[in-house]
């Protein structure tokens, strides 16, 4: 199989010892699978996050992403910059776009980036891998190399905001996308269908700030989730997988609920159905127990 | 702070003009057409004391103390709902963070709103080394109302430390240093130019 | 006219010879329907069925056809045999479709055909061919009352479209309220500049125009005649009159703006408050340099208040949206900001309305940085350097208030519709008693009239709500009840300039209808090109008026012995003079009372004891039969029970074929017309509110009868109804069934 490359820009939650770092794990063997080649950019930086506005202002923040951009665009040219992280995707996507939009910005972009001995030109695209597996790869190709179908599995697809919002995905809606469903019926498993909380909000970085308000929604995301007959949910968001995972003990002891719906990523699903092992699929990385998946892992 | 003693407006949409200059995404506010989508579609919206439809007519109202004193902005998840319910594509949530940095580098912002205190954390946090130290930045988070009350915070936190530590997603070691990107220097000379610049053409006397 | 030589033919395609005995009906066509040819065919609507069909009214000599197929609405193209008569029986929607499948049912699906094709053949008996009316005029000049920008619309539409036009205009210059506007809201991409208002191109073509005559200073005087020989009487404010040959009119006399000195609390009557045709002024003399106020200042700020003395809940001002203002006040809220952006310019509104592409011009208008704030006014006063408005902010939830140099109302359009005829039958009759005032008050009214009438109903056309000129205003706007005369324009409902120039062409269209049916003696709108008209036997009349009373579209006069005299031009064929008709002598050629009342006559009721019981259903043609040929399309069952006869109009149905069906032993007769009302949607108008009120006298006459009133029912039925008319047959019969049958049954 010919490769296809990609410039990678992990994010810092997906580096080793970090809140998504058993992500980073799954990607590796699914993205083996299928033909795609992530290259990591050298040095990149944070992208500041959706959170970054509040001391950043506009210009830094664009300056930071931009120097991401500009490392692409120079290490690796020609290939289309990829993130698995939403909120790393929407900085940079945003990024490029405001640049291209306005030669004032870009002006002040490379002004900025000169103290860094960079330039950019504007010529990367910003994707999500998400987007690199809908378009470039194809349902028919994810499916290809399944070989352990998981069958009998009911999931619930929280697809979140900013993997669907303001971008998403080409050609799908924002209040009811179907990716993330089709997604999981291509690994064999049964989408929970008419899953309310598709595309709810977590909370996002207000989960530290304003953990009552945040630990409501997650309240509601999951519990949605039991509604509908899931045993699993999946996303492709790193913030939401932290905060829907781990802020469910929290809400059983103000609560007195006792939530223990397992969270985990796409690239896991697809790692498992792929045949890779527990550890490649960083199903050894979960604060509550993706039980099921874990003992197909260990078939 | 010679921009919060500015003289009464001479005309009553000059805090418009103002937020058109200053904020980000601020032109479009006057697009608003009062429809209250972006209320109804708000995760948070009963939180908010003042939605982003009010805050727009706020604005045109020339309530500056008001809007910027606001503690509403600061409740904007970033999930870009109103962004893409709005029948007329204002950039609500750039527009909200937007206002929400005007306000806070003003120093209008209200005193302690707890993601105010958070988004200055995370920023320094990342601006440091060029990458988020997760655990320093939560330590930092627990540790913002004072020593005792960060001790408080991480016992009651620490089921959830422990559990992350476990599941090698929280590296104690990272309290030694950490990720961090290799041109460092080059970051803060970077960021540093940035904010110089946006001072400059914003009129800020920095 | 030749001897009367009948003819059916029965189709068995589209499943008619599966589902039913086509030899049977064809004998009861011959011995019960006496037909003189019957024939049958497999496909009767193809090429060689209609052929054989032409070949027997040519070589054979038939006059009258019955073709038992399906619908009359169905293959009208197919089975269009101009030169003779013809009755259909309605086998396949009326009865293959709705009868329940499977054998069990073939014994009532074949009763109910072997009917329809008995009353195909009694009413052929009764039909004549129309011959059309043979007071034919060929007058097509088409007058327009007004040279505002509608007139001007509708004149310069219809010359161009070949026809000579007549302009009355009472002012001394055509233009009417568009030459007082500065620029007027645009009407094409992108919809953000004020634009010309391009009237003084359109008064120089007008103007110049070959076909075209314009009065100036004139009104209209007198109005008489009917569509294709109207006689209009113009008077010139000198007093010379002239006489205008007419065939049909179009009447564009516009608005009159809200009185501002009815609104004191909103600051009517101060110096520094100006409603929208005041600012104009303002504008027009600033001619594209800064505006300024009566006392020479120059403006600087500005509040238009949305809705004032419109949209009123009191009952004290306008009711009505007039729908052009919030556009307006947009537009003028750009001459301010296109002259200096630093003006401050707020528009004050509840809700704001830019219907067409308006929202396009409120966000350009918004992009120049107008305020648009959601608020309601409560007062404004007079303050040292202008106005100061007092507000509730609706979204902000508080009151406050706004400084102002000047303050725009946007009030609303008032009709100049001309007399209120409820006000003038009322004044006739005061007057006809010898009361001076009344016979004063009717002098008044008549000068104010537009059109001057000279018809027994009244000066001008009958008024819609809120006194805009008259419409049928859910189905066909355009149309009036009173025949060939079309209003247009604000007349007709509030609207702005380019809904009137839509409106103004929509009415010429219709104008260009009138004259050319009414040149060929055939009908208009809604049975265009319809030649019957009404034919009246005098000698049996007893001179009680209710035909003249009645009619919807005031095309009966009386003579000075208060006989009818009917207008054919003006009538409309509808029917409802038949039906109020209680001698009935009033009958069209091919629908009359007799070929209604034959085949009510024709149907076989089974006797008490057979558990059948019958039920007839008198369906408008307009929308409730359409409905019921629906609900065979979607093959929707009803009861097989039912016989049902289309009707012109529920007023055209008389009562005595209620009581002869009754009498005859029917189980029960259903009613299904238009919806009435207010919102009315009878396509005559008031059709099927006469009938709703004949029927309701009627029980009287049930319990003389010693019938129950429940046997007669009446629907108001859409022509979407399909499912629902379905559900209101089968819910009737059952209700029959459960009360048993008509003690009528065998004296019939």
């Amino acid at each position: 199989m010919t490769k296809k490359n990609y410039a990678f820009y992990p994010g810092c939650s997906s580096q080793k010892g970090a809140s998504a770092s058993n992500f980073a794990a799954s990607i590796e063997v699914m993205c083996g699978k299928l033909g795609i080649q992530l290259n990591e950019i050298p040095d990149w930086n944070c992208c500041g996050a959706s959170i970054g506005y509040g001391e950043g202002g506009l210009l830094p923040r664009l300056v930071l992403n931009a120097r991401n951009l500009a490392l692409a665009e120079q290490h690796l040219p020609g290939q289309d910059m990829v993130s698995g992280c939403p909120a790393c995707w929407l900085s940079t996507r945003e990024t490029a776009e405001k640049l291209r939009e306005s030669a004032d910005l870009m002006a002040g972009a490379n002004e900025a980036l000169k103290e860094a001995e960079l330039d950019f030109k504007g010529t990367v695209k910003a994707r999500h891998i998400v987007e690199v597996l809908v378009e470039d790869v194809g349902f028919e190709g994810m499916k290809a190399p399944v070989v352990k179908p998981l069958q009998g599995m009911k999931i619930a697809g929280y697809v979140g905001c900013q993997t669907n919002r303001p971008f998403g995905i080409a050609g799908e809606s924002f209040e009811n996308p179907q990716y993330l469903d089709r997604m999981i019926a291509t690994v064999g498993a049964e989408p929970a269908s008419g899953y309310e909380q598709k595309v709810t909000c977590c909370g996002g970085a207000l989960a530290f700030s304003e953990p009552d308000k945040s630990q409501k929604q997650i309240r509601d995301i999951v519990e949605s989730a039991y509604d509908h007959g899931a045993e699993m949910i999946v996303t492709p968001c790193q913030l939401c997988q932290a905060n829907v995972e781990i802020y469910q003990s929290e809400i059983n002891k103000k609560q007195g609920t006792k939530l223990a719906m397992p969270v985990v990523y796409y690239s896991q699903l697809m790692t498992v159905a792929y045949g890779g092992s527990l550890k490649e699929a960083g199903l050894d990385g979960h604060v509550i127990q993706p039980k099921k998946l874990q003992d197909i892992a260990r078939k | 702070m010679s921009e919060n003693r500015q003289a009464i407006a001479h005309y009553r949409n000059n805090f418009l003009k103002e937020v058109e200059v200053h904020v980000e995404d601020g032109e479009w506010v006057k697009m608003c057409m009062q429809c209250g989508v972006c209320a109804g579609s708000c995760p948070l919206g009963n939180a908010w004391q003042h939605t982003p439809q009010k805050l727009f007519m706020m604005i045109r109202a020339g309530k500056r103390e008001e809007v910027l004193s606001s503690d509403s902005m600061w409740m904007c998840t970033s999930c870009y709902n109103c962004i893409v319910r709005c029948p007329r594509k204002l950039p609500i949530t750039h527009i909200m963070h937007g206002l929400a940095h005007y306000a806070h580098r003003l120093g209008m912002a209200p005193k302690g709103q707890p993601t105010r205190e958070v988004a200055r954390l995370f920023w320094n946090n990342l601006a440091k080394t060029g990458r988020v130290n997760e655990l320093k930045f939560s330590l930092a988070m627990y540790f913002k109302d004072g020593f005792i009350q960060g001790i408080k915070n991480l016992l009651a936190m620490q089921g959830i430390g422990i559990g992350l530590m476990k599941a090698k997603r929280l590296n104690p070691m990272e309290l030694l240093g950490g990720h961090k990107c290799k041109d460092k220097d080059g970051i803060h000379k970077m960021i540093a130019k940035a904010r110089e610049i946006e001072e400059r053409k914003q009129g800020y006397a920095s | 006219m030749a001897e009367m030589k009948t003819a059916a033919y029965i189709c068995s395609g589209c499943g008619l010879g599966d589902k039913l005995d086509i030899a049977q009906l064809g004998k009861i066509a011959q011995n019960e329907g006496k037909i003189a040819l019957v024939r049958d065919h497999a496909f009767l609507c193809n090429s060689e069925g209609v052929q054989m069909i032409r070949d027997d009214i040519e070589k054979e000599g038939v006059t009258h056809v019955c073709i038992a197929a399906c619908s009359r609405r169905a293959k009208t193209e197919a089975f269009h045999f101009p030169t003779v008569a013809m009755t259909r029986a309605n086998l396949r929607e009326g009865v293959i479709w709705v009868v329940a499948e499977g054998s069990e049912h073939d014994e009532v699906r074949q009763e109910m055909a072997d009917d329809y094709v008995r009353m195909g053949c009694a009413e052929l008996k009764k039909v004549k061919l129309p011959q059309g009316n043979p007071n034919t005029t060929l007058q097509k000049r088409i007058l327009v009352v007004g040279g505002g920008m509608s007139g001007l619309t509708a004149a310069f539409e219809a010359a161009e479209a070949g026809y000579e036009v007549v302009i009355v205009e009472k002012q001394a210059r055509l233009g009417g309220w568009a030459n007082k506007l500065w620029k007027r809201v645009p009407f094409k991409a992108p919809y953000a500049e004020p634009q010309d208002t391009g009237v003084a191109v359109l008064a120089a073509k007008v103007s110049t125009h070959p076909r075209i005559k314009v009065h100036l200073n004139s009104t209209v005087a007198e109005t008489a005649g009917a569509p294709g020989r109207f006689v209009v009487k113009v008077a010139q404010e000198s007093g010379a009159v002239t006489e205008e040959a007419i065939g049909a009119i179009v009447q564009a006399t516009g608005f009159t703006t809200y009185d501002i000195a009815k609104l004191p609390e909103l600051g009517g009557g101060q110096a520094n408050v100006v409603d929208q045709a005041g600012l104009e002024a303002l504008a027009q003399a600033a001619n594209g340099g800064a505006l300024k106020r009566a006392d020479g200042k120059e403006i600087k700020s500005v509040v238009f208040l949305q809705c004032a003395g419109q949209r009123d809940e009191t009952g004290q001002h306008l009711a009505y949206c007039s729908g052009h203002c919030c556009a307006t006040s947009i537009k003028q809220a750009m001459y301010f900001k296109d002259a200096n952006p630093d003006i401050d310019t707020v528009v004050l509104y509840t809700d704001l309305r830019v219907p067409g592409m308006g929202e396009d011009f409120y966000r350009s208008a918004q992009e120049k940085g107008v305020i648009f704030t959601k608020g309601k006014a409560s007062g404004v006063e007079a303050a040292v350097n202008g106005c100061k408005v007092s507000f509730k902010d609706l979204i902000l939830d508080e009151d406050t208030s706004l400084d102002a140099d000047l303050v725009v109302l946007a009030t609303g359009q008032v009709p100049n519709a001309g007399v209120n005829l409820d006000a003038w039958d009322k004044a006739v009759s005061e007057a006809d008693g010898g009361s001076e005032a009344a016979k004063q008050n009717k002098s008044e009214m008549q000068k104010i009239s537009i059109l001057n009438l000279s018809y027994r109903q009244g000066p001008d056309m009958p008024q819609f709500k809120y006194g805009f000129a008259d419409s049928h205003f859910i189905c066909f706007p355009y149309e009036t009840r009173r025949t060939g005369i079309y209003a247009a324009g604000p007349v007709r409902r509030p609207m702005d300039m380019l809904q009137a120039t839509e409106d103004a062409t929509g009415a010429a269209l219709k104008a260009i209808q009138a004259v050319e049916n009414a040149s060929l003696g055939r009908a208009a709108h809604p049975r265009s090109g319809d030649l019957s008209y009404p034919i009246v036997r005098l000698e049996g009349c007893t001179q009680c008026k209710r035909c003249t009373v009645e009619c919807p579209f005031g095309a009966i006069d009386e003579d000075e012995k208060r006989f009818p005299v009917f207008n054919e031009q003006r009538c409309r064929r509808c029917g409802t003079c038949m039906g109020a008709c209680p001698v009935r002598v009033i009958s069209f050629e091919n629908y009359s009372v007799d070929t209604v009342g034959n085949q009510i006559k024709a149907v076989e009721i089974p006797d008490e004891f057979s558990e059948k019981p019958r039920v007839l259903i008198l369906a408008c043609e307009n929308d409730a039969y359409p409905a019921l040929d629906m609900a065979g399309l979607s093959r929707t069952v009803y009861s097989a029970f039912v016989r049902i006869i289309p009707v012109r109009c529920l007023g055209s149905v008389n009562t005595i074929w209620i009581t002869d069906a009754l009498n005859s032993g029917y189980d029960g007769v259903m009613m299904m017309g238009c919806k009435k009302g207010d919102d009315y949607q009878c396509h005559f108008v008031k059709g099927s509110e006469l009938a709703g009120y004949r029927m309701g006298k009627i029980g009287d006459t049930l319990t003389g009868m010693g019938l129950e009133p429940e046997r007669v029912s009446s629907y108001e039925v859409a022509i979407t109804d399909n499912e629902r008319v379905a559900k209101f047959i089968n819910e009737y019969v059952a209700q029959l069934v459960e009360m048993g049958p008509s003690p009528m049954k065998g004296f019939g």
